[in-house]
């Protein structure tokens, strides 16, 4: 087989156990694994602009809660269905990823770092800030009723389990495919290159630039659908998800799973989440293992697990 | 109050935000200027400081001001320990890589609140104030400890200053700040400069904390509106520019002061970090910082 037909069959083997696994799991866990689902598609959003274009941000919050507030404050103060509000979601993460990306990308390395947090800061704020119509910390809760997700023939209710489930791995399906196909792309090579020796690509003739702003808007969009995919699954907006540990909490994901790699983001979530899960009933100090597990993966395995497979086992897993 | 003497109070109370918040940054400057690390877990050396400024100060009974002397002592020197060990453990083996540091003070954050969490709790603790004296001003009443914590920052910045410029361990920073290589290559213990200033760093923040804690309770989660604060200081000030911290504190904290008074608190600090980010877009070397990197 060539490498392309292994890393899609792979691919679809995940998809097909992760489906299998709907009929199989006991409620809690697959309320848990909706949850990771959602939340890994965040962490490969980010994946594709620190692990693959090397921007190393500490604001993706701010993306993901543009898409929670752009489909959440729609369907709650405008009374929108979800299919336009979800539209709302994405474009308000385009918007602000072009914006923040065009601002930031002026910087680099440690300057980009903390532009990046001083944004997604202000951004956290501006939900503090105007508290009336987003509630702040407290959040919005959504009605049942426009949560709904019409298609041709069939109306979706998220609120229950197993379509939420389903809503969720279709979701995580389409993006997962879209970024094995962006990163096999030449777009995806040139991102990697311009990670790799920026003046070289420069030289090239490449407009590093431009590569850089186009990869963190793709990043910001996919991270602001998996916001608004989570206002609408789970029927919350709050200003939690717009703090500064909701941007740490990828990077985290993407180190843990492994950077620059398709699968690692699913890996590390769903590791770090069954990790929290685990120690929470033991103890609650669950940002200790937080804490503790940043610094053991830069000092111990910078590629993490899916990066770790790859050097050692499967160098065509993409 | 009539607007004058409102104005002053405002200003006052700049200058004991701008007082706290110099030293804080200066430690963060310094760290990044000799050893060019972002230390993210710098709110949390503050807040550790005032934490066990707390414990400190309950050990000893008697008159506040024994309490209040030994956590002057006592505390910063704790935490720079905690600060050098942090150093040996984590940062030298990561070389100090910009990116992995980053991360890797992430995790000490995380790591230092839980904590604090745990054996402290959540409660907000006050210390007394080594002496309670209040002066009458002709329009309101001021306390003298504030005052004190003005003059006490003063003279640490200081002998921070003389200290980097006229004794030999601050030749050895100077040196290791303008060529680490070179440095190594004269025979300077680069590594122990580096584990010495980031003890440093994190003492001074620790010391910012102790003088604070007395008008501010300590929390556990007092530590992450300094950061951000020192952060902007930083940047402002040019990235490792002491002079430059220095100034960009009082233009901070007074501004702080008394915008905060006249404004909601969450719209002004909303609007001092999109300025900030800004500033570092479009001058990136800080409104003081002259040589362009």
């Amino acid at each position: 087989m060539t490498s392309t037909a292994k890393a899609v069959s792979l691919h679809l083997c995940i998809i097909v156990v992760l489906f299998a696994l709907n009929f199989l799991l006991p409620e809690y866990h697959r309320g848990i694994l909706s949850r990771v689902m959602v939340l890994s598609v965040f962490a490969m959003g980010y994946n594709l602009a620190f692990g693959y274009a090397g921007l190393l941000s500490l604001g993706h919050a701010m993306f993901f809660a543009a898409g929670l507030y752009g489909a959440g404050l729609t369907i709650y103060h405008l009374g929108w269905s979800a299919w336009p509000a979800l539209a709302a979601g994405l474009g308000a993460g385009a918007i602000l990823a072009l914006v923040a990306g065009f601002l930031a990308l002026r910087t680099r390395g440690v300057a980009f770092m903390i532009v990046t947090l001083m944004f997604a800061q202000a951004f956290y704020l501006a939900t503090l800030y105007f508290t009336t119509y987003t509630r702040g910390e407290e959040g919005l809760v959504l009605p049942q009723s426009a949560r709904n997700l019409s298609f041709p023939g069939a109306n979706l209710d998220p609120t229950v389990p197993a379509t939420r489930y389903m809503l969720a791995l279709a979701l995580l399906t389409v993006i997962l495919f879209l970024l094995l196909f962006l990163v096999r792309s030449s777009f995806g090579r040139a991102l990697v290159a311009v990670r790799e020796n920026e003046e070289r690509m420069r030289m090239l003739g490449y407009d590093v630039f431009a590569n850089k702003l186009a990869a963190l808007v793709v990043s910001g969009v996919i991270c602001a659908a998996a916001g608004a995919a989570y206002a609408i699954l789970f029927g919350y907006a709050g200003a939690g998800f717009a703090s500064i540990q909701y941007s740490i909490l990828p990077l985290l994901w993407v180190l843990l799973g492994g950077a620059a790699t398709t699968l690692g983001p699913i890996v590390g979530t769903l590791f770090m989440f069954y990790a929290v899960d685990v120690t929470s009933s033991y103890t609650n100090a669950y940002m200790l293992v937080v804490g503790i597990a940043l610094i053991l993966l830069v000092l111990y395995f910078p590629k993490g697990i899916a990066g770790a497979v790859r050097a050692r086992w499967l160098p065509w897993l993409p | 109050m009539a607007f004058g003497p409102y104005l002053l109070l405002a200003g006052l109370e700049g200058l004991v935000t701008a007082a706290v918040l110099a030293l804080m940054a200066l430690g963060l400057s310094l760290v990044f200027g000799v050893m060019r690390v972002v230390n993210v877990a710098h709110g949390e050396f503050y807040m550790l400081g005032a934490v066990l400024a707390w414990w400190f100060a309950s050990l000893v009974s008697g008159h506040p001001a024994l309490g209040f002397l030994l956590a002057l002592i006592a505390s910063p020197m704790v935490v720079a320990a905690i600060a050098f060990a942090a150093d040996r453990l984590v940062l030298r083996r990561l070389n100090y890589e910009p990116e992995a540091t980053i991360v890797a003070t992430i995790g000490l954050l995380y790591i230092i609140q839980q904590l604090a969490l745990t054996f402290y709790g959540p409660e907000a603790r006050p210390v007394q104030p080594p002496f309670d004296m209040r002066l009458s001003l002709p329009w309101f009443g001021y306390s003298a400890y504030k005052l004190a914590v003005i003059a006490a920052s003063a003279c640490l910045i200081l002998a921070t200053w003389i200290m980097l410029t006229r004794t030999r361990a601050g030749l050895l920073m100077r040196a290791t700040q303008s060529d680490r290589e070179t440095a190594q290559a004269f025979g300077i213990p680069v590594d122990r400069v580096y584990a010495g200033v980031f003890a440093l760093g994190a003492g001074l923040a620790a010391l910012a904390a102790v003088l604070i804690v007395p008008i501010q309770q300590a929390h556990y989660l007092m530590g992450q509106d300094p950061l951000l604060l020192s952060f902007i200081v930083v940047i402002i000030g040019g990235l490792g520019s002491l002079r430059g911290t220095v100034v960009a504190a009082l233009l901070i904290g007074l501004s702080d002061g008394i915008i905060s008074m006249f404004f909601s608190p969450t719209l002004a600090k909303m609007l001092a970090t999109l300025l900030v980010a800004l500033v570092l877009v479009f001058r990136p070397q800080g409104l003081f910082g002259t040589a362009a990197r």
